[in-house]
C-alpha cells in the first residue's frame, strides 16, 4: 500500500458517517403531521442584516407571526447576505407560487417593481417603498408608506412638555429625507405646544453605516445635551442606542422610534413613536384573503393605526396624565385631518428652520 | 502504485476530505436545529441546480468568486498572498460603473464594453500594485499591506459614492451607457429565464485561459512560478524577483477586477455601495480549494456559488449562518491539509524576514 492509504481510509470513514447521519434514526417528527392546508403562503424579506434590529423589520416579524396565529396562513422568511441576494430572495418566494412576497426597506423598491412586473400573479409588498422614478407601479405591488412626520409631531410635543430646560434635541441617523421627515415633525410637535423652546437637531452621517454607529450617537447627543437640551428623539437605528446611554449618564429623558424601545433603557425611554409596520402586514395579509389586494401606494398614519406613541400601560408612566391628555387630543386632530404635519424640511415655516447660528 | 496515482490522491485529496468533513458539520448541525439533514440538502440542490433560475444564479455567483480565486492562485504562484480582493474589486466595479456612466450613448456596444473593462482593469492593478511595490521596495509584507489597503479603499469609494456620485436617495451611482451593457442569458436560453446571469459570464473562460497562459507558457510565468518556489534560486538564476512581485499583485488586481464586468456590466448597470462585498476574501478559500489550478479554481467556485444561492433556499428551514459555518469548515480543512499552503507560508514568512534583514 501506499503512503495515501491512511488518508484514503479517513475519508472512507467520514464519508460512512455522512451518510449515516443523512437519515437520522427515533422520533422524526413527519413533516405535514399538521395538514390542514394553508389558507395562503406569504414570503418575507429582510434587509441585509435586518432581522434582529428591534425596529421595524422585527416589527414585520412580529405582524407576519400574529398573521400565522391569527389567520392561518403559511410564513417563510429569508435574510439575503448580500446586495445581489436581495432581488434573488424575492424571486424564489414568486417561483414557489407564494400569494404574497414582502421586501422590508426602501432598498427593496427597484427589485420589487422588477420582480413583480415579471411574476404578475403573484402579490408583493414592499414596506417604505420608494417609488420610482416614472412614478409606474404594477398592479400586483403595493407600496406601504407611513406618515412618520405625524408620529414624530406627537412625541415632539410631549418631548416640549416634559422638558423643564425648554429645549429638547433630534438626533437623525442618515442625512437623507426620509429621516427629514421625522425632524419636520418633531420640530413642528415642538412649537405646536411650546413656541419658545429650541430644537438642536444632528445627524450621524451620510451612509448607511449612520444607522448603525452608537458612539457617534452618544457623541451627538452629549453634545446636545451640554447645550441644555433634557429630552432627546433620535430617528437614527442602533445609533440611538448611544443616545440612550447618554440620557441615561446625563439624568435626562429620551424617547424611542419605530416600536417601543422602553425596554432597551428602562426609564430613560419615557415614551417611543410608533411605525406599526405589525398592524400594517397583517391587514395586508388579510387584504389578500378576502380579495381586496390592490396594487399602488397606500400611506399609513394615525387615522389608519399605522402610526401611534406610547402613551398608556407600565412603558408610559413617566408621562403625566395632563401631558398624555394634551398630545393624544394633538393626535386627534391630526387624525381628523383638522391638522397637517409638514413633512419635508422645505415645508417648514422658515422661522423652524433650525437654530440662530452662534 | 504508481507515482502519478500518489501525485493525483495528493492533489485531490484535501479538497475532498473538507468536503466530507463539511457535509459532517453540516449535518450535525441540522441536526442540533432539529431539521433532517436530507430534506435541507434537497431543498439546497432543488434551489440551485433543480432549476434553470437557480442555475442561472449560481453561474451569476460564481462568476466573480472564480475570478477573485485567479487574482488570489496568481499570486500565490509567486509564493504572495493578495488579501487584497474587496478593495480591488470594489474600486474597479466602481471605476468601470462611473467611466461607464461618462460614456457617450452613441458610443458602440464592443467599444464601451472594451472601455468599460479596460477601466476596472486598470483600477484593480494599481490597487493591486501598490502593495506588490511596497513588498518589493520596502519588504512590507503584503498580508499586511493588502489588508490595511481594504479599509483605505473601502473608505474613499464609501466618501465618494455617498457625497459625490450616488443619486438622490439612493445608495447607487447613474445608469451607465446603453452600449456598455452585456445581455442577459436567459434572452437566449428561456430555461434561465430571472436569473441575473449574463453575457459576462465568458470573462471567466478566458481569464482561465489566461491564467494558464501566462503561468505555463510564458518565460514570464516560469519566474513567477520560480519565485514562488523558491525566491534565492531565482534571484542566483539572474531573475528580478522584485519585479516578479509588483508584477504579480498588478496582475492579481487585474484579474480581480473583472470580476466587475458580470456584476456591473451584465447585472445592475450601476455600481451600488456592497456591491460585491466578501467577494475578494471568498476568493482566498476558491483559490486554496482549487489548489491554484485554472480548472480546480473554476470547480472550486461553482461550489460555493452553489452554496451561497442556496443557502437562501434553505433560509426558510436553517438559519443563514449554516452555510457561512460550512464556507468556513471548507476552508479550515483545505487549509490543514495542504502542505503546499503550509510551505508556500513558511517561505513567505522566511522571504520577508530576510528582506527585512537586507534593509537593516
Amino acid at each position: 500500500m501506499g503512503p495515501a492509504a491512511r488518508p484514503l481510509a479517513v475519508l472512507a470513514v467520514l464519508l460512512v458517517l455522512d451518510l449515516v447521519l443523512l437519515f437520522p434514526g427515533g422520533g422524526s417528527d413527519a413533516p405535514g403531521a399538521d395538514s390542514r392546508p394553508p389558507r395562503a403562503r406569504v414570503g418575507l424579506v429582510f434587509d441585509v442584516g435586518g432581522r434582529g434590529d428591534r425596529s421595524f423589520n422585527d416589527s414585520a416579524f412580529a405582524g407576519l407571526e400574529r398573521a400565522r396565529r391569527e389567520l392561518g396562513v403559511d410564513v417563510e422568511y429569508v435574510e439575503p447576505s448580500g446586495a445581489e441576494d436581495r432581488e434573488s430572495a424575492l424571486r424564489l418566494f414568486a417561483a414557489r407560487g407564494f400569494d404574497l412576497v414582502v421586501g422590508v426597506g426602501f432598498i427593496f423598491s427597484t427589485d420589487l417593481v422588477v420582480v413583480a412586473r415579471e411574476h404578475p400573479d403573484v402579490r408583493f409588498a414592499g414596506v417604505d417603498f420608494a417609488p420610482p422614478a416614472d412614478g409606474r407601479i404594477p398592479p400586483n405591488l403595493v407600496g406601504l408608506k407611513f406618515r412618520e412626520e405625524e408620529g414624530s409631531f406627537l412625541v415632539g410635543a410631549a418631548a416640549a412638555l416634559l422638558s423643564r430646560t425648554r429645549h429638547v434635541g433630534f438626533v437623525g441617523g442618515m442625512d437623507v429625507p426620509l429621516i427629514h421627515k421625522f425632524e419636520a415633525g418633531f420640530r413642528t410637535g415642538v412649537r405646536a405646544v411650546c413656541d419658545a423652546c429650541r430644537v438642536s437637531v444632528a445627524y450621524a452621517g451620510v451612509t448607511p453605516e449612520a444607522f448603525k454607529d452608537p458612539a457617534r450617537g452618544k457623541e451627538l447627543a452629549l453634545a446636545q445635551i451640554a447645550r441644555g437640551a433634557d429630552v432627546l428623539f433620535h430617528a437614527s437605528g442602533s445609533t440611538g442606542l448611544g443616545v440612550f446611554e447618554a440620557a441615561r449618564q446625563a439624568r435626562v429623558f429620551a424617547i424611542g422610534v419605530d416600536s417601543d424601545q422602553h425596554d432597551d433603557m428602562p426609564g430613560v425611554v419615557v415614551t417611543s413613536m410608533l411605525k406599526r409596520v405589525d398592524v400594517v402586514l397583517v391587514e395586508t395579509v388579510r387584504a389578500v384573503l378576502e380579495g381586496r389586494f390592490r396594487g399602488g401606494i397606500r400611506t399609513f398614519g394615525l387615522r389608519e393605526r399605522g402610526i401611534d406613541w406610547v402613551h398608556q400601560g407600565p412603558h408610559a408612566r413617566r408621562i403625566p396624565r395632563a401631558v398624555a391628555a394634551r398630545v393624544s387630543e394633538l393626535g386627534r386632530r391630526i387624525a381628523s385631518g383638522a391638522l397637517v404635519v409638514p413633512s419635508s424640511r422645505e415645508a417648514l415655516p422658515r422661522s423652524m428652520g433650525g437654530e440662530a447660528p452662534r | 502504485m504508481s507515482a502519478r496515482w500518489t501525485g493525483l490522491v495528493e492533489k485531490a485529496l484535501p479538497p475532498a476530505l473538507a468536503l466530507a468533513i463539511a457535509l459532517l458539520v453540516g449535518n450535525l448541525l441540522i441536526i442540533v436545529n432539529g431539521e433532517q439533514p436530507l430534506r435541507v440538502w434537497s431543498l439546497l440542490v432543488a434551489g440551485t441546480w433543480g432549476s434553470g433560475y437557480g442555475m442561472g444564479q449560481v453561474l451569476f455567483k460564481a462568476a466573480p468568486l472564480a475570478l477573485a480565486g485567479y487574482s488570489v492562485g496568481l499570486a500565490f504562484r509567486a509564493g504572495l498572498f493578495n488579501v487584497g480582493g474587496e478593495g480591488q474589486i470594489q474600486s474597479s466595479a466602481l471605476a468601470c460603473a462611473v467611466v461607464g456612466a461618462a460614456l457617450p450613448a452613441w458610443l458602440p456596444w464592443p467599444l464601451a464594453v472594451l472601455v468599460c473593462t479596460l477601466a476596472a482593469v486598470c483600477c484593480g492593478a494599481c490597487v493591486g500594485a501598490v502593495p506588490g511595490w511596497l513588498r518589493a521596495r520596502f519588504g512590507a509584507h503584503e498580508v499586511i499591506t493588502t489588508i490595511m489597503l481594504n479599509f483605505v479603499v473601502l473608505a474613499v469609494i464609501g466618501y465618494l459614492v455617498a457625497e459625490h456620485l450616488a443619486l438622490p436617495e439612493t445608495l447607487h451611482t447613474r445608469e451607465i451607457a446603453p452600449g456598455a451593457t452585456l445581455g442577459r442569458l436567459a434572452d437566449t436560453v428561456g430555461a434561465l429565464r430571472g436569473s441575473a446571469a449574463s453575457w459576462g459570464l465568458l470573462v471567466v473562460p478566458f481569464a482561465g485561459f489566461a491564467y494558464w497562459w501566462f503561468l505555463e507558457r510564458t518565460t514570464w510565468g516560469l519566474e513567477h512560478r520560480t519565485v514562488g518556489l523558491s525566491p534565492g534560486v531565482a534571484e542566483a538564476n539572474g531573475v528580478n524577483v522584485a519585479r516578479v512581485r509588483v508584477l504579480a499583485m498588478t496582475l492579481a488586481g487585474g484579474f480581480a477586477a473583472l470580476s466587475a464586468v458580470p456584476t456591473v456590466l451584465g447585472y445592475k448597470h450601476f455600481y451600488e455601495q456592497g456591491f460585491g462585498a466578501g467577494v475578494g476574501f471568498m476568493g482566498i478559500a476558491v483559490a486554496l480549494l482549487g489548489q491554484g489550478n485554472p480548472w480546480g479554481i473554476a470547480a472550486a467556485a461553482l461550489l460555493f456559488g452553489t452554496l451561497s444561492q442556496g443557502g437562501l433556499a434553505i433560509n426558510a428551514l436553517v438559519p443563514k449562518d449554516l452555510i457561512d459555518v460550512l464556507q468556513a469548515a471548507v476552508i479550515l480543512v483545505v487549509v490543514a491539509a495542504s502542505r503546499e499552503v503550509q510551505a508556500v507560508l513558511r517561505r513567505g514568512v522566511a522571504a520577508a524576514r530576510a528582506s527585512t534583514k537586507e534593509q537593516a
